[in-house]
């Protein structure tokens, strides 16, 4: 049992830093961990739940006031733009937040094609991120299961 | 031309799909600090309400303005006597809000008899140097840069006690509060860059620009300056 437990902790310990290295996650993230405790085992888990929630709405918007014939309504699309760059913000998501920067640029230059590239590497990153995470978390539950416990992960 | 906050289009439907959701802790202890937390993003909402309850405090968490002075009984001209039982010790808002900026919300809530004392502080993504000066001149407490971490609100969390410790009612601004500024070099120049000063949290330091606060002319230190009773 032991070994299963020390092999999933280096293996959870791997991937939680390769995360931090490609970019995916960034010290807030971390910040999050630490409101985590064992009376709020989930937390982590619940608030990046609600995080991809607010993409798929944010989202939404953007690409439905991208879609508008005639005139598009940039400011409208920067609006949702700026609660994505907030949220992403908020739980570390990096790769999203940095996209959300250069996505709010092109708003403010009313530059369209610049707006729908961004919109469909948005959508794209959030969901890399969203399976990378769910992996993590599954590496996580392996871990209790084995009746071992989530190391603490140090990045730096 | 550059966006502000880029929040003012939002339709009155979407605002009510953000989620009109109230975050209360159980019936308060008298003793406990009893924190108004306001902010329009539900991520952001549901991640300061947990930082908060971490530090001890009690978190009512509303997603408007308009909310928040309805949770104090200031969004009508009815007096507020029922209210005098309603203990607010620290309002945190976010800046940019659809509707009611948290500006306009500190503007109203300094404006009032019942909460002008209450401090308030204002959370934002950007770390514009009119926009803190504007709150601070108006009588934020402090500024924080987003996202926040655990740090900035225990070193709220620690004036608060005092504050709440001081006296029950008027509460004059005691020197005592000045011990959150200990980081803070009054005396000796230049000080290390404040804590509640995040936006040179890249300690790596590179060149500050234009729109970021140099410590020495740190947003805390005006105000300290302009502050009466100080000394």
């Amino acid at each position: 049992m032991d070994a299963l437990v020390a092999q999933l902790q280096m293996q959870y310990r791997n991937y939680t830093v390769s995360l931090y290295q490609q970019g995916f996650l960034d010290d807030q993230f971390t910040e999050l961990k630490k409101l985590q405790d064992d009376a709020s085992p989930d937390f982590v888990a619940e608030v990046l739940s609600l995080f991809f929630e607010d993409c798929v709405k944010l989202i939404g918007n953007m690409a439905r006031a991208l879609d508008q014939t005639g005139t598009v309504d940039f400011s409208q699309v920067g609006a949702s733009v700026h609660q994505l760059k907030g949220s992403s913000s908020s739980v570390g998501a990096k790769r999203v937040k940095g996209l959300c920067v250069t996505f709010k640029e092109y708003c403010e230059a009313n530059n369209y094609e610049g707006c729908v590239r961004c919109l469909q590497q948005v959508d794209i990153e959030y969901k890399a991120l969203q399976t990378k995470l769910q992996d993590m978390f599954n590496l996580e539950k392996q871990i209790i299961q084995a009746g071992g416990k989530v190391p603490q992960v140090d990045i730096n | 031309m550059p966006l502000d906050c880029g929040v003012s289009c939002l339709r009155r439907s979407e605002m009510i799909g953000i989620g009109i959701r109230e975050l209360e802790s159980p019936p308060l202890d008298s003793d406990q600090v009893h924190v108004l937390a306001v902010d329009d993003s539900l991520v952001d909402r549901i991640v300061i309400e947990r930082l908060l309850r971490i530090t001890s405090c009690k978190v009512t968490a509303v997603d408007s303005g308009w909310r928040a002075l309805e949770f104090l009984g200031l969004d009508d001209d009815k007096s507020s006597v029922e209210f005098d039982r309603l203990k607010v010790d620290l309002i945190i808002t976010d800046y940019c809000m659809p509707g009611m900026t948290g500006y306009e919300l500190l503007k109203k809530i300094k404006e009032s008899t019942s909460f002008r004392e209450v401090p308030v502080v204002i959370m934002s993504s950007e770390n514009v140097l009119t926009r803190i000066d504007r709150c601070l001149e108006e009588g934020a407490e402090d500024f924080l840069l987003k996202p926040v971490k655990l740090a900035d609100v225990k070193r709220l969390r620690t004036y608060l006690t005092r504050d709440v410790k001081v006296s029950d009612g008027n509460k004059p601004k005691v020197p005592e509060d000045l011990s959150r500024f200990s980081s803070l070099a009054m005396v000796t120049p230049p000080p290390p860059p404040p804590p509640s000063i995040t936006s040179v949290k890249s300690s790596s330091s590179p060149p500050p620009s234009e729109s970021s606060i140099s410590p020495v002319d740190s947003p805390i230190r005006r105000m300290e300056m302009r502050s009466p009773g100080l000394d």
